[in-house]
């Protein structure tokens, strides 16, 4: 997994709330057998009318907005535990996403593949979706060591929350599998006395 | 104070703590299937770590498979790669796999209820979402990510921190008509999509006490619509009852010591919950939903709320429905009676109760897909097929199918589909697709009248 330190970045905005995963990476491109490539077809019902033209009234499509953050509504990542949304995010370019919220597994599948998740309050995520939108070279800078976002240019910020283990793992771009692993003997032990 | 029965299992399961980080939680069953497994055997092999506990993993085919000639190979190439993946992986690793055309294969959530591997007090996880289903046991299950896929295979943990607590109660009694699916329908319509998300949630009352373990799974398959990571209800004789004699329940002595611990998980009188929501059962009705997420629930006979936000609208101009008005009477063209959700065998005994004598409307297609290879065999035995068959239905073979139309079950572009699956996204049962969920009663009730109907004014 890819370290994490800090972000200094132009963003798109998505202003859609409970984007889903079905959404993120539509079903019928889950047969592939390794992690590569979703990036390709990250947003494809969005990105594509039916079709294949583009739809160039979606925000991806349009080259005023470049950049590594995407920053999206409410409740974001809702719906199916595919990890292959965390893939074509990431496999398309992004290493944070902004949301006011964010649903849970998604969150946990962003953690493991070094996409940051920062959640925001509601006000500042209308700030920075406001921003971009008047602006697209606006610069969001996120430094995970102070768990920090800000608006570069209005010079206001806003601390965010991260599970200090996580935030351990983002930064050293450790994953769970090296720390259970070293953990066997604490596991046996707990199955050589578990009842049930 | 006392302990709720989320706490009971999840404090059993606790390996270690890790300071001011998550918990190491011990999984005790890992069921897997084609499409969220692939990249977790593939980290596994470039790791050269084994597999830790196989004996502890069951597969089964389901998420891509066709619902049609099933002895025939499956003529979609990367379906077909995918699926023989699996087989590869877990023979490699000793890994039990229920493939296609075996006499237990069948949607995840629903096989393993139905061998018995599903049990009380145990911790279950799966590479999707739904895998809230089997918390009617009293079982703490939900779905991990392919990461965490991987991490089970490593060492059968998880790193985890433990979720909140939440209650739903429904008491009184249920409207003739009712079923399971409208009661969760209802929950997520009042909740949202999102008040679960960080919980899990434990639904209580004489409403699920009462209901059928069927029932049961089909509650807590859809927490996950609410947010909330998983679902239970606390395990007690009805749940004894399913469990007991079969395929991989426990048996003798054994079976007699488990029962004694399972009784001891229900949720203590003085536990304190995070989070409570209380609702009357007669406040329900049949539900449909109108929009693309499955909090946008409204009662069959209701109107459409008028709400004025971008993703409100955005969701009606995708389904082509008007703020404010009633669903009843709009023509339907697909009905889908299947998916993790409803495609036991009592859903197909609702549906066939009501379709029995009648034919479904020229404009319909009906699908009906089993969620496995048993529960399409007791169809075929309790004679529902004949009724479906004299109907018009077309029975398939099991399957996720046009639930998620991974497969060739997909519905065509601006069509409405009345689904009893659990999501209704945008595309979700094909590109365009418009999905309407609501219970196997509704979706029988739709197909044979072509068109939506209220059919609180059609029971008995």
């Amino acid at each position: 997994m890819e370290k994490f330190i800090t972000l200094r970045s132009t963003a798109i905005p998505l202003n859609i709330e409970n984007v889903d995963t079905d959404q993120i990476i539509p079903a019928r491109f889950l047969k592939a057998t390794d992690k590569k490539g979703f990036g390709d077809n990250v947003f494809r019902d969005w990105r594509y009318k039916k079709d294949g033209s583009v739809n160039t009234s979606f925000v991806l499509n349009n080259s005023d907005y470049k950049g590594s953050i995407l920053v999206a509504g409410n409740n974001f990542g809702c719906g199916s535990s595919r990890e292959h949304a965390a893939w074509a995010i990431v496999g398309y370019g992004f290493k944070v996403v902004v949301s006011s919220f964010f649903a849970d597994i998604f969150k946990g599948n962003a953690l493991n593949n070094g996409l940051l998740p920062v959640q925001v309050s509601e006000p500042f995520l209308s700030d920075i979706l406001n921003e971009i939108e008047s602006n697209p070279e606006t610069v969001i800078k996120v430094n995970l060591e102070e768990q920090k976002i800000s608006i570069e240019r209005k010079n206001i910020s806003e601390k965010f929350e991260i599970d200090p283990y996580k935030k351990t793992c983002m930064i050293n771009g450790y994953d769970d599998i090296d720390y259970l692993v070293n953990n066997k003997e604490l596991i046996e032990a707990f199955e050589a006395q578990k009842i049930f | 104070m006392g302990k709720t029965l989320f706490d009971k299992v999840w404090d059993a399961h606790v390996v270690s703590n890790i300071e001011n980080g998550p918990q190491i939680l011990y999984i005790d069953k890992h069921l897997i299937h084609e499409v969220t497994s692939p990249q977790a055997f593939n980290e596994l092999k470039e790791r050269g770590i084994p597999i830790y506990r196989p004996s502890q993993t069951v597969a089964t085919a389901d998420h891509n498979t066709p619902t049609l000639n099933q002895d025939k190979p499956v003529k979609d190439e990367l379906s077909r790669k995918q699926l023989q993946q699996l087989s590869e992986n877990c023979k490699a690793n000793n890994i039990t796999l229920y493939e296609l055309g075996h006499k237990y294969n069948g949607i995840v959530h629903v096989m393993a209820p139905e061998l018995g591997i599903t049990q009380p007090g145990m911790t279950m996880v799966c590479g999707d979402s739904h895998t809230s289903t089997h918390g009617a046991f009293g079982a703490i299950a939900f779905g991990i990510g392919t990461s965490q896929v991987a991490q089970v295979f490593a060492s059968q943990c998880l790193l985890l921190t433990k979720p909140k607590s939440l209650r739903v109660s429904v008491n009184g009694k249920l409207k003739p008509g009712v079923l399971p699916k409208d009661v969760i329908l209802y929950i997520i319509s009042k909740l949202g999509t999102n008040s679960g998300t960080g919980y899990f949630c434990e639904y209580a009352g004489n409403v699920f006490e009462e209901m059928s373990m069927e029932g049961r799974m089909t509650v807590c398959n859809m927490s996950i619509e609410m947010g909330a990571r998983g679902g239970m209800i606390a395990p007690d004789e009805i749940t004894f009852e399913y469990v007991k004699g079969r395929e991989f329940a426990p048996k003798d002595d054994d079976l007699t010591k488990k029962l004694e611990y399972w009784k001891t998980l229900p949720t203590d009188k003085d536990a304190k919950f995070d989070k409570e929501y209380f609702f009357d059962a007669e406040d329900i009705e049949p539900m449909v939903t109108y929009g693309t997420n499955p909090g946008m629930g409204i009662k069959i006979n209701g109107n459409i709320p008028v709400e004025n936000n971008l993703s409100f609208k955005k969701s009606l101009k995708y389904m082509n429905f008007e703020a404010g008005e009633s669903l009843i009477d709009k023509p339907i063209n697909y009905v889908f009676i299947g998916s993790c959700t409803n495609s036991r065998i009592e859903d197909f005994r609702v549906a066939a109760n009501y379709v029995k004598g009648k034919r479904k409307a020229d404009n319909v297609t009906a699908w009906l897909v089993p969620g496995s290879k048993q529960v399409e065999a007791q169809i075929i035995k309790e004679g529902l097929k004949d009724i479906f068959d004299d109907a018009g239905f077309e029975l398939r073979q099991p399957g996720c199918s046009a639930c998620l139309a991974m497969n060739d079950d997909k519905i065509p572009q601006g069509e409405y589909c009345v689904s009893t699956s659990n999501r209704n996204f945008e595309g979700r049962q094909g590109q365009g697709s418009r999905t309407i969920l609501a219970s196997p009663l509704v979706a029988a009730a739709t197909a044979v009248e072509g068109r939506i109907i209220d059919i609180t004014k059609h029971l008995n």
